[in-house]
């Protein structure tokens, strides 16, 4: 393997877990990342001429380490974080191949949380600082121009550092009012990185599976938090149909097109434990109500039919809890096979453009119905509109087929 | 997997200084009496807790006079600076280990059950 992709290898898979480390040690959060990035940038320099190092993660956590020392110490307010730092750095030293660093990732997602951090920052910090998403990226998910999701973010670190936020769990009362922001975070993160299944920023491959550990640790820390078990039901279900959603040569496969012998029975039965866990709490959420939906879909391997009422009625429920116009668009698409494509269309219509006009699947849905109506002059009309909204190339080639064929199957 | 990290306390971040800034209604500030016993106790529960390193109570804001300089001529303004309902009644300092513990002793106060209580670190002459 050569260094550079070691480095970047390092970087994707380890990037959260070190930011983590640092932060929690150093308590400053900009000040982490920006040691990690120049180590990295360092190893891109020297692994070439020096050889990739038994335990990159451990190089990489030295260097930056140190270089955290180096600031402190210019800036001579640090005397104990510098002794701090030291101490650790001597076990890590001593042994770089074998060392093992603990895994404070849970805690900088709780610490993004802390009340006095504005709400709508919370999610953005921890997708940056925890997931290394860039201000760019977590601007576009938030609608909110880059340069100005990077001045929030940047002062919401420099809060937690000046404000004295402690960097530690929240004690168990706290907790539940943290976990809300927690499990949005590691939700916009997998989706993040399953959109990026193909194509896209390599770096995001993994966002899939690290937010599924995160989960997983959030389950071991409340194990009675049902809204965190949904969640985490949800992403296995998700995941279970990774190898269906692609075909050999990389074309889109919609889901009710899926081959179901190619989803991953383990993973779903794992997500009909985690379910079932949490209906045993009476605290039904959004993300339970979202597993349901795919608990449903997953029905189908068995069944080989899908049950579109029981969809529509976890629909109408999740529109409750959760009025998102993703859930209003899955109920629209319930709604087309259960009650028929105006009754469809109407409520489609009945969503106001400001959610609308930028959302990728209600133009998609739009196009397939006006399609099926025979109104084709519509139905191209949304079909631009759709396409021009995709970015993910094979889902774009998909629905530049359908536009041409003049129907679509959702 | 080879031995953790030992995990290190940090002595330097146990001590953080905030200023609990008391902020009081009109009706508050003419009821004071009514609440001292309740701002005694307080103080008294501070200063047991070791954390307590100085504060103030505070006339109410008619009786503030605001300073501005213009052009080098002193200009005197009757009145605070802000003329909000809400007026800054009085302070506390405290030296505690992190902003949580300085929130849990800013909701003890008695003015956050009847107006607000705001609370901000001081800056320390080592920051740069």
């Amino acid at each position: 393997m050569d260094a550079c992709r070691a480095a970047e290898l390092a970087a994707r898979n380890s990037y959260g877990r070190l930011v983590a480390y640092l932060a929690v040690r150093s308590r400053d959060i900009a000040a982490a990342e920006d040691a990690l990035g120049d180590a990295f940038l360092k190893a891109l320099k020297t692994w070439p001429d020096k050889g990739i190092p038994d335990n990159p993660e451990a190089w990489l956590l030295v260097t930056a380490r140190r270089r955290l020392i180096d600031v402190a110490r210019r800036s001579q307010t640090h005397a104990k974080l510098l002794n701090t730092l030291n101490l650790s750095g001597v076990e890590i030293s001593d042994a770089p191949g074998e060392i093992s660093f603990p895994d404070e990732r849970l805690k900088l997602l709780f610490i993004c949380a802390h009340p006095a951090i504005n709400v709508t920052i919370r999610t953005p910090l921890m997708l940056q600082t925890v997931m290394g998403l860039n201000a760019a990226q977590i601007g576009s998910a938030f609608l909110v121009a880059p340069t100005t999701m990077g001045q929030r973010l940047v002062r919401a670190k420099a809060k937690i550092r000046d404000a004295g936020i402690p960097f530690r769990l929240p004690n168990l009362q706290a907790l539940p009012d943290r976990l809300d922001a927690v499990l949005e975070a590691i939700y916009a993160a997998y989706t993040t990185g399953w959109d990026a299944v193909i194509g896209g920023d390599p770096r995001h491959k993994g966002l899939a599976d690290e937010a599924i550990w995160l989960a997983r640790l959030c389950v071991q820390l409340m194990p009675e938090a049902a809204e965190a078990r949904g969640l985490l039901a949800l992403m296995l279900y998700c995941s279970s149909r990774r190898a269906a959603r692609r075909t050999a040569t990389g074309d889109y496969v919609p889901l009710s097109e899926q081959d179901t012998s190619l989803w991953s029975q383990s993973l779903v039965q794992q997500a009909e434990r985690e379910l079932y866990q949490a209906s045993t709490f009476g605290n039904l959420g959004r993300f339970q109500l979202e597993a349901a939906i795919q608990s449903v879909h997953a029905q189908r391997a068995v069944t080989q039919r899908t049950d579109w009422e029981t969809l529509a009625q976890l629909y109408t429920g999740l529109i409750q809890v959760s009025p998102t116009i993703g859930a209003r668009v899955g109920h629209g698409v319930a709604i087309a096979q259960t009650q028929g494509i105006s009754q469809s269309l109407a409520l489609l219509d009945a969503i106001p453009t400001k959610f609308s006009q930028n959302y990728q699947p209600y133009w998609a849905l739009r196009a397939h119905l006006l399609t099926q109506l025979g109104d084709h002059a519509a139905a191209q009309q949304a079909y631009a509109q759709a396409i021009g909204l995709t970015e993910d190339l094979a889902i774009r080639n998909f629905l530049m087929d359908k536009a041409n064929e003049g129907s679509l199957e959702i | 997997m080879g031995k953790p990290l030992r995990s290190v306390h940090l002595a330097r971040f146990n001590s953080m200084k905030y200023a609990i800034l008391v902020y009081e209604t009109e009706q508050d500030f003419a009821h004071r009496d009514q609440h001292m016993p309740a701002y005694n106790a307080y103080s008294q529960a501070l200063s047991e807790a070791g954390i307590l390193t100085g504060g103030a109570a505070l006339h109410p804001g008619p009786m503030a006079s605001t300073v501005r300089l213009k052009d080098g001529q002193r200009q005197v303004q009757d009145g605070p600076y802000a003329d909000t309902k809400e007026q800054l009644g009085g302070f506390f300092l405290i030296d505690v280990p992190d902003l949580d513990n300085a929130l849990d002793w800013a909701a003890r106060c008695p003015a956050a059950g009847l107006c607000a209580v705001e609370v901000r670190p001081l800056w320390s002459m080592d920051e740069n």
